[in-house]
């Protein structure tokens, strides 16, 4: 990805004229570094994830943290979870590893999902087409949270979570991808360059994999940049009903779910996570309608709501 | 019109029994053992395992199970107990061991509480959705529509169930306005029933509204710039008469539509609504019956979602078809 293609320079260019969108990718890009700094920053803070800080918390007063703003010190850079003690900066930023992490991977899962079914409707014959369409279509009508809730219910505990989440959320979340991938396969395959390659004698596969699929790259990445921050949502949802990661792994839906007790003696505890969260779906958001406008600006809007 | 309505009828009857035998199949082959995850992990008794292993017809093949459910479906099933038999009436989506109850008993008990919530909800997001779109695309470029995009934007970002969390906290814990919900029959006290949903009403429409005012304000813009509004204009009509006859028409349209293809959007919210606020409605049984790992209650949940969810997409290509003949005719 290093050569600056012009197209790329392009894109750029457009890009960074839309502020929102460079304030998105800003904020973005700093996620992702706190994901994967999480334990380089935990140990610069001095602390770890699972001590328990007895001494921080308040006992008399069911273990409401000692302090202002949920005990938030030089120690404790956003304070200390209530009754436990542990230390909330490193847990959020575990938190921030799993968002993205789920999200990042179902994303992968549902562009590969997306684009193999896509090209194989709109290259494939009219049977198979009109199948793949109407598969498509019921997946796009299908609530990605409600069926993943009761996908989980029957997947034993032997298997990790995270991993779990994203290809439950990938596997049922591809319908969008692959109505793209294949209105844009359509309008590819009858241009000029596609009927001479397969005038040269190449076959279907190659087609698919030299002449469709690079043609394929703008469409889908624009609506992969919008599915990230879904799946942010998505697996927020998930851990905050009681279904996502399981304990001692810590995730901001799981952090929300619990600080419902929590609501009138430790406000911090609510907000924290509830602010990660924003910030990240407004991030990312916000990033890939910039992608959108620099890469088609007369598209329409495409971001849809998940919960 | 009539052929296309016969086909689209007749594909969503095929979806829907592709659907059962694929949700059957999956949450009945997949697990290690179903009669364990029917009879509830933390409740079970070896007794009770070995009768729903039998009532189950495990021993049988699994086409044989797949059909005395599609059975119980149309005509009702027997279901048994050990030394005694339940009847679980048509449609039969199943029967809880954990609870003794049908599923589609439970689901009913609980359906005033979601119907209560989403009908509210939906009478606030239609009415302010629409009415902000349409202001906003009448105020095109100026402040007003500037901040209601930026509204939708960030609208967009916030999850339901931070809203609905921070609502709570602000409105019944610090301001104390008004107490937490707790669920209040209609036919029991009207003002009580109103006032404990009043916050979960306003919470799903705000979360819905975002696409509804979207929507609405794109099809105002496209229907203000058409020739019969111009034309409207030139004879001098009053602009109150313009847009409330003429554009408005035109412009909501789509959201008929719209309206019957959301529903996958709106049951999400509505099950994070119901959890955020401890609504005892049918996203609480979702939940539930997940926790507990009620495989018949999940599994008829599953199939009843579906069913809604086929059922008002084809409802939605019909009405899209009957406003638009192009549809029919290709």
């Amino acid at each position: 990805m290093t050569e600056a293609r012009p197209g790329f320079r392009v894109f750029l260019g457009r890009f960074r004229t839309d502020r929102a969108a460079v304030f998105g990718a800003v904020v973005a890009g700093l996620l992702v570094l706190l994901a994967l700094l999480a334990p380089v920053l935990t140990a610069l803070e001095g602390q770890d994830i699972s001590s328990f800080h007895n001494d921080l918390v308040d006992s008399a007063r069911g273990g409401v943290p000692i302090g202002p703003l949920g005990g938030m010190s030089g120690q404790h850079w956003l304070g200390v979870e209530p009754q436990t003690g542990r230390d909330l900066f490193a847990r959020v930023a575990q938190g921030a590893q799993i968002s993205l992490l789920v999200a990042v991977s179902a994303t992968v899962v549902q562009v590969f999902l997306g684009v193999v079914v896509g090209l194989a409707a709109g290259l494939g014959s009219k049977l198979l087409d009109t199948v793949l369409t109407r598969l498509a279509d019921i997946a796009i009508a299908f609530p990605v949270i409600i069926f993943s809730l009761a996908l989980l219910t029957i997947v034993p505990d032997s298997v990790p979570r995270p991993l779990l989440l994203a290809v439950v959320i990938g596997v049922l979340g591809w319908g969008g991808t692959a109505r793209i991938a294949r209105g844009q396969t359509l309008s590819l395959r009858t241009r000029d360059f596609v009927a001479a390659a397969r005038l040269s004698g190449a076959g279907g596969f190659r087609v698919a994999r030299r002449e469709i699929l690079p043609g394929l790259a703008a469409p889908v990445i624009t609506y992969a940049a919008l599915l990230l921050p879904t799946n942010v949502i998505t697996e927020a949802a998930l851990s905050f009903l009681g279904v996502g990661v399981r304990p001692p792994t810590s995730s901001w839906g799981q952090m929300l779910s619990t600080a419902t007790t929590w609501f009138r003696s430790d406000v911090m505890y609510v907000l924290i996570p509830a602010f990660m969260v924003f910030l990240t779906v407004l991030s990312f958001t916000l990033m890939g309608e910039g992608v959108r406008v620099a890469l088609d600006p007369r598209t329409t809007r495409l971001t849809r709501k998940a919960g | 019109m009539l052929g296309y309505a016969v086909r689209r009828i007749g594909g969503a009857a095929a979806v829907l029994l592709i659907m059962s035998a694929v949700v059957y199949l999956l949450f009945y082959l997949m697990p290690a053992n179903p009669a364990q995850l029917v009879c509830g992990i933390k409740t079970c008794t070896p007794d009770r395992l070995a009768v729903i292993s039998h009532s189950l017809g495990l021993d049988e093949p699994l086409y044989l199970q797949y059909w005395h459910f599609l059975v119980g479906l149309v005509a009702g099933r027997d279901i048994s107990m050990g030394p005694s038999t339940v009847h679980c009436a048509a449609p039969c989506l199943g029967y809880s061991f954990q609870y003794t109850e049908p599923v589609l008993q439970m689901i009913l008990d609980r359906l005033p509480v979601s119907g209560s919530l989403v009908v509210g909800a939906a009478v606030l997001w239609l009415s302010f959705g629409i009415g902000i779109g349409v202001l906003s695309a009448l105020r095109r470029g100026r402040w007003v529509d500037h901040t209601v995009n930026a509204l939708v934007l960030g609208g967009l970002a916030v999850p339901i169930f931070i809203t609905g969390l921070l609502a709570l906290m602000v409105f019944c814990v610090y301001l104390q306005w008004i107490p937490f919900p707790t669920w209040v029959p209609l036919d029991q006290d009207p003002l009580l029933w109103a006032q404990n949903l009043i916050l979960p009403w306003i919470v799903l429409a705000l979360t819905t509204m975002p696409v509804y005012v979207r929507m609405s304000r794109a099809g105002m813009l496209e229907t203000l710039a058409e020739d019969h509004i111009r034309t409207a204009r030139a004879y001098g009509l009053p602009e109150r008469q313009v847009i409330g006859r003429h554009a408005l028409r035109g412009a909501l349209s789509p959201l008929i539509t719209l309206a019957a293809l959301d529903v996958a959007a709106i049951l999400t919210s509505s099950v994070l609504t119901e959890s955020v606020f401890g609504l005892p409605g049918i996203g609480q049984l979702t939940v539930q019956a997940v926790r507990n790992v009620d495989l018949p209650v999940v599994v008829g949940l599953v199939l009843l979602i579906g069913f809604v969810i086929v059922v008002c997409n084809t409802i939605a290509d019909l009405l899209y078809a009957a406003v638009d003949k192009r549809v029919s005719v290709s």
